[in-house]
């Protein structure tokens, strides 16, 4: 018997049990103390997948459907996955070229991983057959806004897609998500959003997925956006955008008792179906190169001075202020004469009260009530002033409306410091500025804070922050602001000598050719003068006369004198929105027939004639 | 002497028990890493698991015959099997078909057989066989010559196949003859090789060449037990080379730059070539001054052949086929391609690493069922055990081993024949060399080298080999009391 080296056997077990304790160490630090292979197998054998949300249909205030969504296809790529593909059977399917494929492929990153967007629905049939040749590549479920009517482009604004800028400041967003971007979209995007669904799905090692993961425990699903009702009256928006085609201007219609917004008109407008996924960067740059400027909000970016509708609030604060009463009168010769400055008016008789002065819109009338409401008593001019620019700030001018639109320009009402700088402290007096009087000079408002001006002289003494959105998912808007009566700090009575004034405008005054049979409405016409070219055309009215309905402001630029384009437009919108029939075939075929952009052509307006 | 009654008498209810408990366990294990929710009954023949269980059946009836078979029969038939096996690895070298790669499988009468898996039993038994005739001298060459033949020749067969995982295993029969005499200095110096090779591989050569020396050199100092001149040499070793390096540094390279530059490309000298210099030239001083150059030699001696094995090995591993050297150098931490050759590894760490304590449980290992670890019901079975089972599960398999090998030699040395015992040493040392290699790779302390985890993983050939392997031993144990020698 060998046994000589018996004692070898402890050698040999020895280095057994050290290889074993060994290998226990290392599984210690690998399955106790390790803390990264236990990460790394989360992320290993999972892969988010995201569900998008739908977008919260937007509808007008009756109930129809301004925007929904429609269902597109992402062609995408998940580089990992990608092998031999037949190229050229891929670009004939999605009709792209060579070079175009190899552009997009470089392109790709594993964040963004989209190949083609939105592909057309015929290329989605003929793909979806042929998409196993193509490993790598699968189609995402998205959905994009669809317009059933071209309207409210600039109410509704756009759906883009979300900048880098964005998704470093908030996390909710990723690469490729789309955002609102204008208008009630943006405003209301965390509205209209919903809410994105991840599934963790279990993937193997080829990161092909196999199955939910945990059985979905923590998966959360998509939650849709919440539906919205707008105050737009689809039918009207749409009517007046067919009357204002072909013009530049705008309109703005409004609920007076409630601040909702009825039409919210910017000319020229453009088709918001165009501004949807794949196409909107190339039609955004067609269009933000138009000369015509239709992706500007003249409704509430426009600035204008108010012209003779200014006159209205002047009116007021002279009353409210005892520089007049409605029994004043004042002469007119053809103007507002003091020394050597003359202001010019046209011929009426003379002289006139107040309720004539609105109806002849006489400029010598209210040159005179402003000078007595700024001169009056023995305060400075300047303590005079800012009184009178108080009365005239609390009709909303001046700044931005609080409203849920937000691309909103100030206007603006001069201040004793911009005279100050201009002419000189103590050197400006009443007449110095004189042309507030009849809404010139230095004033300017935009057509939202004109039609909440409007509406405020409706309503004899308030507004109600003119507003878009009634409400969200079925439950009426919790916006304070869209419920607060703001009042203006003069007394009803008051604004009922103004609007008796104004009831003649459209009865026997300058808007005499806007006036409707049943229906007894009140405006003002204004012309607002234009450095550039010639005059805009402005109307603003309300209807009926008692309990109004609608405040209307109606600004069609380069028109002339107020009566000749924006009259019919506010005339014909308020008979369609009351009575819903038109009466006037002719003179709406007319409008919508007129033509005042400049032609590419000819550079000539080719206008109508509506004396 | 006792009379045999039946073919469970006397036998080893130790390993039998560890072996019925692995095989069941593996079993469990093989379901989970194969599981097919198409599938899903653990007795699906479609399935690995299904197949599995048949091969289990297989085995346990070959573990019966085993045990049925007359204990010296084994001891009779060695040198006829070990005929056989080297005839099957010569056969599959024409008629086996190509498996990744490797020509290692043969069909016979539909199924598949790997012949390597056998060779491992066949050489166990005709090593045993010869050493229980003839003593073990090193100095022998009649002893040396026969037994290195029969570990060679299947190693060669096995090498053209190739399947160097099944080669490797060969190895582990340096414990079988260091048991039965082979000097231990060939285990310490196999694992100073073993070191000096893994070095070799990290490190550049010129610079563990010069720290050879400079090891060299200190060894030589401090085993001639001379304080003073150990002292006195190293501080002279270090001044030298400071004084080089800082002030002479590019004298020496400029001159070297124009002597042997003009023949090999040479970088400025750095410390290391210094102290390599300094040290053999000190020493060399030291020989001459003290006219002791009998012992020197065995410093230098080592030292040549040391310098020989760095310059051979780095030789052959760039003569390596490129996924070796991957293999290689990615555990040596060389090199990082987590989508390619390193995969596998990160794989089984992740899921051996996720696993934790006690495990994600049964069946709920995620890394297991999304199957990121390939050849996981194969080479890679012990990642399910460690996710699905955590550590306290590796510790159980882990420590079930140690205790079957422990119990192996144990039993071994209770053998009155020296074929059982050197019998008994080969099954331990092929387990224990399986277990290291298998489960080293899984959590990265060795190479990826496909080789089985014995009774886990799946496959009926390695069961059956080990199987027959293991019960052939419990056979002759139990046979022991009809032994005279």
């Amino acid at each position: 018997m060998n046994n000589k080296f018996a004692e070898r056997k402890y050698v040999i077990q020895a280095i057994f049990i050290a290889i074993g304790v060994l290998f226990l160490f290392r599984l210690f630090y690998l399955q106790i103390i390790d803390e990264d292979l236990k990460i790394a197998a989360m992320n290993n054998t999972t892969r988010p997948i995201t569900e998008y949300a739908k977008r919260g249909v937007i509808y007008d205030r009756k109930g129809n459907p301004l925007v929904f969504n429609q269902v597109a296809y992402d062609l995408n790529v998940d580089l990992k996955e990608i092998k031999n593909i037949d190229t050229t059977e891929l670009c004939s399917l999605i009709a792209i070229s060579k070079e175009q494929f190899i552009d997009k492929m470089r392109k790709l990153s594993y964040a963004d991983p989209s190949f083609q967007k939105q592909i057309s629905p015929e290329t989605y049939a003929a793909l979806q057959e042929k998409l196993y040749k193509f490993p790598g590549f699968y189609l995402q479920k998205r959905t994009i806004r669809k317009y059933p009517k071209p309207i409210a482009a600039h109410v509704l604004g756009y759906v883009g897609e979300v900048s880098d800028n964005l998704i470093k400041k908030n996390p909710y967003y990723k690469s490729g998500d789309y955002i609102g971007t204008l208008g009630i979209e943006k405003y209301y995007e965390n509205d209209l959003r919903g809410q994105k669904g991840v599934k963790k799905m279990l993937v193997n090692r080829f990161n092909r997925i196999i199955g939910s993961y945990k059985e979905g425990v923590y998966d959360t699903a998509a939650v849709d956006g919440l539906p919205l009702m707008t105050t737009l009256d689809a039918e009207l928006q749409e009517y007046g955008e067919k009357l204002m085609q072909n013009k530049k201007g705008s309109i703005v219609a409004i609920e007076p008792s409630t601040g909702e917004i009825l039409v919210l008109v910017s000319s020229p407008t453009y088709d918001p179906n165009l501004l949807v996924g794949r196409k909107l960067s190339e039609t955004y740059t067609a269009l933000s190169l138009d000369e015509n400027k239709p992706l500007i909000n003249r409704a509430t970016l426009g600035q204008y001075p108010p012209g003779s509708t200014f006159k209205l609030i002047n009116g007021l604060i002279g009353l409210q202020e005892g520089a007049i009463t409605p029994e004043t009168r004042f002469g007119c010769n053809r103007g507002y004469t003091v020394g050597n400055f003359h202001m010019g008016c046209h011929a009426h008789f003379s002289p006139l009260d107040l309720r004539e002065a609105v109806q002849h819109s006489c400029n010598a009338y209210f040159a005179a009530t402003f000078r007595a409401s700024i001169d009056k008593g023995s305060e400075s001019t300047e303590t005079r002033f800012n009184k009178w620019r108080d009365y005239v700030v609390s009709f909303g001018l001046g700044s931005r409306l609080p409203s849920d639109y937000l691309n909103q320009e100030t206007g603006y009402v001069p201040t004793v410091k911009y005279y100050d700088k201009y002419h000189g402290k103590g050197y400006w007096k009443s007449l110095t500025i004189v042309s507030l009087a009849i809404g010139q000079g230095e004033m300017s408002v935009t057509p939202l804070q004109l039609a909440n001006m409007t509406a405020a002289i409706a309503n004899r003494g308030y507004y109600v922050t003119p507003h878009l959105v009634k409400m969200v998912n079925d439950k009426p808007i919790d916006n304070p602001e869209f419920h607060r009566v703001r009042k203006i700090p003069i007394d009803s009575a008051n604004f009922e000598v103004i609007i008796d004034g104004m009831y003649n405008v459209v009865e026997s005054g300058t808007a005499a050719g806007g006036k409707l049979k049943n229906i007894p409405f009140c405006g003002k016409t204004g012309t607002a003068q234009n450095p550039h070219g010639d005059d805009h055309s402005i109307f603003i009215a309300f209807a009926p006369k008692d309990h109004p309905k609608i405040a209307i402001a109606v600004i069609v630029e380069n028109a002339g004198f107020g009566a000749t384009y924006a009259v019919p437009v506010a005339s014909l919108l308020i008979e369609k929105y009351l009575t819903d029939t038109i009466t006037r075939p002719q003179m709406e075929e007319k409008l919508i027939n007129a033509n005042l952009l400049k032609s590419k052509n000819t550079g000539e307006k080719t206008a109508g004639n509506f004396q | 002497m006792r009379k045999q009654q039946g073919i469970f008498n006397n036998i080893d209810w130790v390993i039998v028990g560890i072996y019925l408990v692995m095989v069941l366990l593996g079993w469990m294990n093989i379901y989970s890493a194969a599981y097919n929710p198409d599938h899903a009954s653990i007795f699906d023949f479609s399935q690995r698991y299904g197949k599995q269980m048949l091969w289990i059946g297989i085995a346990f009836l070959i573990a019966i015959l085993a045990l049925i078979i007359e204990g010296d029969f084994f001891s009779g038939i060695a040198y006829i099997f070990y005929g056989i096996t080297i005839l099957l690895l010569l056969a599959v070298l024409v008629l086996g078909k190509k498996v990744n790669g490797a020509r290692a499988w043969i069909d016979i009468g539909g199924f598949s057989l790997q012949p390597a898996e056998f060779a491992k039993f066949a050489t166990c038994l005709a090593i045993s066989k010869y050493l229980s005739a003839v003593e073990f001298k090193i100095k022998d060459i009649k002893s040396v010559a026969p037994i290195g033949a029969l570990i060679l020749l299947p190693v060669v067969l096995i090498m053209l196949q190739p399947d160097v995982g099944s080669d490797l295993v060969f190895a582990s029969f340096v414990f079988v003859l260091y048991r039965e005499g082979l000097p231990g200095g060939f285990l310490l110096y196999g694992f100073l090789a073993a070191v000096l090779f893994v070095f070799t591989l990290i490190i550049d050569k010129v610079d563990l060449i010069c720290a050879l020396m400079s090891l060299c050199f200190l060894s030589y100092l401090i085993l001639k037990k001379d304080i003073d001149t150990t002292i006195y040499f190293t501080l002279l070793t270090i001044v030298s080379s400071v004084i080089c390096l800082y002030f002479l540094n590019h004298t020496i390279t400029i001159f070297l730059s124009n002597t042997i530059g003009k023949y090999i490309t040479i970088d400025s000298p750095d410390i290391l070539v210094y102290l390599a210099f300094f040290s053999m030239l000190y020493m060399m001083i030291n020989v001459l001054i003290n006219r002791i150059p009998k012992d020197t030699w065995l410093f230098l001696a080592p030292l040549a052949i040391a310098i020989v094995m760095v310059f051979s090995v780095n030789y052959a591993f760039s003569h390596m086929q490129q996924h070796q050297q991957d293999r290689i150098n990615i555990l040596l931490g060389k090199k990082s391609d987590p989508k390619g050759t390193e995969f596998n590894i990160i794989q089984s760490k992740i899921a051996i690493g996720s696993g934790g304590v006690f495990g994600k449980g049964y069946l709920e290992g995620t890394q297991t069922r999304a199957k990121f670890v390939p050849e996981q019901s194969t080479d890679f079975i012990f990642c399910t055990v460690g996710e699905e089972w955590g550590f306290v599960g590796s510790l159980i398999v882990i420590a079930l081993f140690l205790v079957l090998l422990i119990r192996i030699i144990h039993v071994a040395e209770r053998q009155r024949s020296v074929f059982t015992r050197v019998y008994g040493y080969g099954v331990a040392s092929i387990l224990f060399f399986h277990l290291a290699i298998n489960v080293g790779m899984a959590i990265g302390l060795a190479p990826v080298i496909g080789i089985p985890l014995p009774f886990f993983s799946y496959g009926g050939s390695s069961l059956w080999s080990f199987t027959i392997l293991l019960f052939v031993f419990v056979k002759l144990d139990a046979y022991r009391f009809q032994v005279l020698r």
